[in-house]
């Protein structure tokens, strides 16, 4: 080991030194650390309020001509339900959070490059977020008219008051917290990063959030842009989206999906990033083609940007053969990722702990809404089921696969990092077992319902049309993943009242986040192994096993 | 620097490609548009780290073998505590509901922001001038040291 660090401070500075304590110091801090754990706090809460919506909607729906909130608020619920679990959860949560705290350690600085800019990204983000959910306090409610806001029906005369404009403001405050953070991964990544971790030995979590941040930069200023019209249209008298004054509707569609489909893989690439890194070490194994990984993220990053059109087939306005082509090559990239998966688990010693029981069941999760996208890059199926709950079950599928397994087993991968706890592992599995049955029952039958065509967005059906069974089949999934849900709360409770302590590197992992102290300390590290592989930790613990390039007497010819 | 490049480069010049296809197939002006601001905003840093790449050392990140001793140093002069990005923040969300609730709004808003930028442009210029390679020479004009 090598001293990297040194945390001494001058004579003035420890003079003028007074660290504040308790509310303020949680306010005012621009450590990483404490920013990531805020964003990883207030994403959950997100979830947990969308989700309770969620159960609300399922409910309505339990019974035919359901009457359990009227068509206007159900209307309302589902956008926000919708909005929350995008704009405020499965993003912030990713990008905020874990790679807020994990970035930096798996790359060995002391902290972002813009710690002050990260510190207001979170307050941007908490603010808009906070001002989605004003809405339901006006007298004209939330936003009503679906995540996507399409034109005419979000603009002034069929969604008038402030209820929309709460949900413009909030998005746009929100993308701007995105956009911030988007650069300061970025530059964290390329500037921030220990002597001799080159690109090509950062760990597949930092690829995939280098990747994430990129496609930040490409999408959220497109949606910016966009809402600006929005607005503009709304208030002050501007035809961007109207046909009235000679504006184009579909356009608001090209503006949201050129932000909306990057968006879904600016969701989906971290929490494969986090598969990516919990496998190989409940696996006891090197990833089985690191290139190729970061390769398929890339390739996974550019196309994603070329398919935006996917989503208005219907609309008889785009190139079918243009987009549906470069949508099914998405599943080339992404294959390899599976595969990749697969073959790193393919004869190692797994050890079956909560983190990899997470990531195993996110694999067919997400292969199953994976194969259901890739059937609706089909523009005949896809003509056939828009709008209906197959397309419904489908990208829940996806999003639950990628948020929820893959981020919850990132939660029990990085929990003993993060607090120096360990996790109960009995609940965890409890955990893990009743969420992925309430998944399953929840989300297989909206895929029938929506080939015997049940449209989406619909608050009631009637008892002749054939769907009762099933949707209650799907209600009753539903409270089971919350219960499932709910154990999640119970596991991190009992490790608050009772602290089983957290050995720095509990699950022998690889990457330089295993090398510092769980929790890590004020600028990370203390001291750091040299890097000579893209697995520096485990070069240090197993040197018999390393992978470690040879070090060359009179120093690295590549250095002159 | 050099792979940093190629990424950037590499996305963007995939961004041209699909650009070309699209506009000379469905001559759509939306996506079109779009696309090629995606590309520019790919080519254009990737020729910029491409361009100083080839004129400057390998960085030490980007050395196979070295010691961590080598970028050894004092870390945290700037502050860990600032109340400042908050106050912007509260500053960006008055302002932001001023779109909704009346201009009002904005005049507070904008106090905030405006107070909260020249505060923490004052905090940077302090916090810099801890730094000892930063502090004025003794005994000078009171100017800082050439670098």
């Amino acid at each position: 080991m090598t001293s990297l660090l040194s945390t001494e401070k001058t004579g003035s500075q420890v003079e003028e030194s007074h660290p504040p304590g308790g509310f303020y110091r949680w306010i005012t801090s621009v450590d990483h650390k404490v920013i990531g754990k805020n964003y990883m706090y207030t994403a959950l809460t997100f979830m947990f309020i969308a989700g309770a919506m969620a159960l609300l909607i399922r409910t309505q729906l339990f019974n035919p001509n359901g009457h359990v909130v009227g068509q206007q608020t159900y209307n309302e619920l589902f956008t926000i339900h919708g909005s929350m679990m995008l704009y405020l959860f499965a993003g912030p949560f990713a990008f905020g959070g874990f790679a807020n705290y994990i970035v930096p350690l798996q790359i060995g600085a002391p902290d972002m490059a813009f710690p002050r800019l990260n510190n207001l990204s979170y307050w941007l983000f908490l603010t808009g977020g906070s001002t989605m959910l004003l809405g339901f306090f006006t007298a004209s409610g939330a936003a009503a008219f679906g995540w996507v806001a399409y034109a005419p029906l979000s603009s002034n005369p069929y969604s008038p008051g402030p209820g929309p404009d709460l949900w413009i403001v909030s998005i746009a405050l929100v993308g701007f917290s995105g956009i911030f953070t988007g650069v300061n991964l970025v530059t964290t990544i390329f500037y921030l990063r220990a002597p001799g971790l080159t690109m090509f030995r950062m760990p597949l979590f930092t690829w995939s959030m280098l990747v994430t941040g990129i496609l930040i930069l490409v999408a959220f200023p497109v949606l910016t842009a966009a809402l600006v019209m929005l607005y503009a249209d709304r208030h002050f008298g501007a035809h961007f989206f109207s046909v009235q004054g000679g504006g184009v509707p579909v356009m608001w569609q090209n503006l949201f999906w050129f932000f909306g489909h990057p968006e879904v893989y600016i969701l989906a690439l971290p929490f494969f990033g986090i598969i990516s890194e919990v496998v190989p070490v409940f696996a006891r194994k090197p990833i089985f083609g690191y290139r190729g990984m970061v390769f398929a993220t890339l390739a996974i990053a550019g196309l994603s940007t070329g398919v935006w059109a996917h989503h208005m087939f219907t609309t008889g306005t785009v190139l079918l053969p243009f987009f549906s082509a470069l949508s099914l090559l998405i599943a080339v990239p992404t294959g390899i990722k599976v595969f990749t998966w697969i073959a790193t688990i393919w004869g190692g010693q797994i050890r079956f702990g909560v983190p990899m029981l997470f990531a195993m069941g996110f694999i067919p999760a997400f292969v199953m809404g994976g194969i259901t996208g890739v059937m609706l890059a089909s523009p005949p199926i896809d003509f056939y089921t828009h709008d209906t709950y197959f397309v419904v079950a489908h990208f829940h599928q996806v999003l639950i696969a990628t948020t929820i397994f893959a981020g919850f087993a990132g939660i029990y991968y990085w929990y003993p990092k993060i607090t120096g706890r360990m996790l109960s592992e009995r609940i965890g599995r409890w955990n893990f077992w009743i969420t992925y049955l309430g998944f399953w029952v929840t989300f297989m039958p909206q895929y029938l319902l929506g080939l015997r065509g049940m449209p989406r967005r619909i608050a009631v059906y009637s008892a002749t049309d054939g769907f009762t069974f099933l949707n209650r089949v799907s209600t009753v999934g539903a409270y089971v993943m919350a219960i499932g849900m709910a154990l999640f709360l119970v596991n991190v409770v009992r490790s608050w009242r009772r602290p089983v302590a957290a050995e720095d590197n509990p699950w022998d992992g690889a990457t330089l986040e295993w090398a510092t102290s769980s929790p890590p300390p004020t600028h990370n590290f203390h001291s750091l192994p040299p890097i000579r592989s893209a697995r520096p930790v485990w070069d240090a613990n197993h040197p018999e096993h390393s992978d470690a390039a040879p070090v060359i007497a009179g120093g690295d010819e590549s250095a002159h | 620097m050099r792979t940093e490049s190629r990424i950037y480069l590499g996305v963007g010049s995939f961004f041209l490609l699909i650009l070309i296809v699209y506009f000379l197939w469905s001559k759509e002006s939306t996506g079109s548009v779009l696309l090629l601001a995606s590309a520019g905003l790919g080519i254009l840093p990737g020729l910029y780290m491409g361009w100083w790449s080839r004129r400057m050392r390998p960085r030490l990140e980007d050395v196979e073998v070295v010691e961590p001793l080598d970028i050894s140093g004092v870390v945290g002069t700037f502050p860990e505590n600032t109340i400042f990005p908050f106050t912007l923040g509260i500053g960006a969300w008055l302002t932001g509901l001023a779109f909704v609730f009346g201009v009002w709004f904005a005049v507070i808003g904008m106090g905030f922001v405006l107070g909260a930028a020249v505060a923490a442009t004052v905090e940077s210029k302090r916090a810099s001038l801890a730094e000892p390679a930063n502090r004025p020479a003794p005994g000078g004009d009171g100017r800082l040291r050439d670098r």
